[in-house]
């Protein structure tokens, strides 16, 4: 710190570069009065209304399938928050299957859920992507159907696993929608999936965001390599989460 | 005791305390989250007409959180001083809201802010549900709280705010460019204070010696903190940390406490390694709390007498009385950032901030409030504008802001530092004195004591932009 401080102002066109340069925050944006110019206040609404049209975009099931191996099984199901208003509202109405729906029950290694979250746009761009890579990383595994959940959060996994009778289950769900960054997917993997279950039994990967974020690829080995850790361990969560980024990728 | 309010032919029963707050909160979403809210809008206000014809006194004998479970309801039963209590000891809730806007209009500033050793969390959220918003505001600006450290907060015609220049990964060179950023736009007077990307005791070492540097170098009179855990804190300040301010989000009962990792035994013996430093200059306050509504129910902790849910802003009120315990500096609401599962829109938010600093403010706290909301919040930048100009005439002691409205680290908006200017320059207010001086001798002010539209080549731009330079 002393050395930047001590180090003079360097010669430049436009001296607020040098704070513009030093960090992506919205540093040296200028003033109109008191309040801000015309062109950075429409930037700012700009990247406001992406994650705004993110958030309340509709799951599109069809748009999901196209992307995937037309071979793939897809289930769709509903959480038992019946629109956008109740969802965001009623965090437990999102973790709950809608009154009526049934699964097969398959005994399978892994489910692998597909939930719109907080962002469909990001199931839209990614989710095909992503389960593609993960199902490469799995060749000793038995997957369960897809299943494409609407209205869905995280903890849906848990009664979709149960109900399909799968060993763990993998969500992979629209995180909230930054101003930077409105198509990020998670993916939370649970062992031994039931309703019920904590955050603290869950492993996350975040960011899936190519060309921004992670990749397929770096995303599909993570979750791979996790998997097989719960698969020895015989659980999830924070009793695997310091190891996580030692396990060799691909190890699963 | 049986209590019964009839609203528009129907009669509506509340057979407990808690469930008479919480059918008589303003409607927000988190209260029905936790299925606690008014059934109806009648139910509603038959359940303030109930509230308004309660003695205020009945809250020290009627508990909402359980004596012997829970330290927070301890904490305010046993400090409670009966001598501060007595001007208001034999009002109803209802006498007592029409009393403080009678001395609010009067402007007697004396009688209001007198009250708070008096007055518990329960008997402040019980007035606050039977105010309107202008009434929160009214009341607000004549509660007056002062503190300070090395700059003096809480001053008639003052607004004063919280530089947050988070980072992703706590870079150096990226922290002191937003802090430049916000000093050349006269923001800072409250604190410096970084949220850090992680939780390392060397991080938080590292970021807070490089505030304190940027604070000496140019003999700023603020002050530095680093908002990490208070057990972190204490690590540094085991190791001879630069600590001005000892920092903690708290909540309204032991348990969401607990969820935090902190015990007021814990926090007590923070305060007291960052007083032995002695590093204040104007005063010798050296805590800063964060608290929200919302905080208790999100961690599964926010059940009262009965296992019944509390409401979350009777709950909001209860961390005011942990945090004014260890007289803080800072105390500040994070209004909009829990989400809308907690306050829906626009509407709840600008409520919940109001009610939030009104509430604070009359328990004796420099209430701030972090304006900000989510994007999966109904909520916008004119919400967010309608609070910061309310809060302002509510004679709020400071605001947060950020470079841009865009917390880069946090993922959320608050206030840009140019929204700070705006409500100084509309309501008329001014930076912390000391500050103000500060800006002054840096020839950032012009002759009207307004903030400069600098241009690169001033002198006191230079100086700070080589603080930011690479």
């Amino acid at each position: 710190m002393t050395d930047a401080l001590d180090r003079p102002l360097p010669a430049s066109d436009d001296p607020w570069a040098v704070l513009r340069s030093a960090t992506r925050a919205r540093v040296a944006l200028g003033r109109a009065g008191d309040a801000l110019p015309t062109a950075r206040e429409l930037e700012f609404r700009a990247a406001h209304a992406a994650a705004r049209d993110a958030v309340h975009q509709p799951l599109d099931p069809a748009v999901v399938r196209a992307a995937l191996d037309p071979a793939l099984e897809l289930l769709e199901v509903h959480s038992a928050a019946p629109d956008r208003a109740t969802y965001l509202q009623r965090p437990d109405l999102g973790r709950r299957l809608a009154e009526g729906t049934e699964l097969p029950r398959v005994d399978a290694d892994l489910a692998v859920v597909i939930a719109d979250g907080l962002s469909p746009r990001a199931v839209h761009e990614h989710a095909a992507g992503l389960v593609t890579a993960l199902l490469e990383r799995l060749p000793g595994w038995s997957v369960a159907p897809l299943v494409l959940a609407s209205q869905a959060r995280v903890a849906l996994g848990d009664a979709v696993g149960e109900a399909l009778g799968a060993r763990a289950v993998a969500v992979l769900i629209g995180e909230r929608p930054g101003l930077s960054s409105a198509d990020s997917l998670g993916v939370y993997l649970t062992w031994a999936p039931r309703p019920g279950r904590a955050d603290s039994e869950r492993n996350c990967v975040s960011n899936v965001r190519p060309p921004h974020g992670l990749s397929y690829a770096q995303a599909a080995d993570t979750v791979a390599a996790l998997l097989g850790a719960a698969r020895e361990l015989g659980a999830s969560g924070v009793v695997l989460k310091d190891e996580g980024p030692a396990l060799p990728a691909g190890a699963g | 005791m049986r209590r019964q309010g009839t609203v528009g032919g129907h009669s509506y029963e509340f057979p407990t305390l808690v469930e008479l707050l919480a059918k008589a909160t303003p409607a927000r979403s988190g209260d029905v989250l936790a299925g606690c809210a008014a059934e109806s809008a009648a139910e509603r206000v038959a359940a303030q007409a109930v509230l308004a014809d309660l003695p205020l006194a009945t809250f020290l004998d009627e508990l909402v959180v359980g004596y012997d479970e829970d330290d927070v309801t301890r904490l305010v039963l046993d400090t409670h001083d009966p001598v501060a209590f007595a001007p208001v000891a034999s009002l109803t809730v209802g006498e007592f809201r029409d009393r403080l806007l009678a001395w609010a209009a009067a402007g007697d500033e004396t009688a209001i802010s007198g009250l708070a050793p008096g007055l518990t969390p329960e008997m402040v959220a019980a007035t606050s549900k039977l105010m309107r918003n202008a009434d929160l505001v009214a009341v607000g600006r004549r509660t007056r709280v002062v503190t300070g450290l090395r700059s003096t907060l809480g001053l008639p015609g003052r607004l004063a705010s919280r530089l947050q220049p988070n980072h992703p990964t706590d870079d150096p060179l990226g922290v002191t460019a937003s802090i430049v950023d916000g000093l050349l736009q006269g923001c800072g007077d409250a604190v410096i204070g970084i949220n850090p990307a992680t939780d390392s005791p060397a991080r938080t070492v590292a970021l807070l010696e490089l505030v304190d540097e940027v604070i000496g170098r140019y003999g700023i009179p603020t002050q530095s903190c680093v908002l990490a855990h208070v057990t972190t804190t204490l690590r540094a300040l085991e190791q001879g940390a630069p600590v001005d301010l000892v920092f903690q989000s708290v909540a309204g009962t032991q348990e969401a406490n607990r969820g935090f990792g902190v015990t007021l035994d814990l926090l007590a013996e923070a305060r007291a390694g960052a007083l032995a430093l002695g590093r204040g200059t104007v005063g010798s306050n050296v805590t800063y709390f964060e608290t929200g509504q919302g905080s208790a129910l999100s961690a599964d902790a926010h059940r009262g007498v009965g296992g019944r849910p509390v409401d979350q802003q009777t709950l909001e009120a209860r961390a005011y009385a942990v945090a004014r315990h260890f007289d803080p500096l800072l105390v500040n609401t994070v209004v909009g950032f829990i989400g809308p599962e907690y306050l829906y829109d626009g509407k709840q938010v600008l409520r919940a901030g109001l009610e939030d600093h009104f509430c604070g403010k009359l328990l004796g706290l420099p209430m701030g409030v972090d304006v900000c909301y989510t994007n999966h919040a109904e909520v916008d930048e004119d919400d967010m504008d309608s609070l910061m100009l309310l809060l302002g005439a509510a004679g709020c002691t400071f605001l947060i802001a950020v470079p841009g409205m865009d917390d880069v680290m946090l993922h959320y908006q608050s206030l840009a530092f140019s929204d700070v200017l705006t409500t100084r320059s509309v309501l008329g207010l001014r930076p912390a004195p000391e500050f103000e001086a500060w800006l002054a001798r840096m020839d950032l002010l012009d002759d009207d004591g307004r903030v400069r539209e600098l241009t690169a080549d001033a002198p006191a731009a230079r100086a700070l932009l080589a603080a930011a330079s690479s």
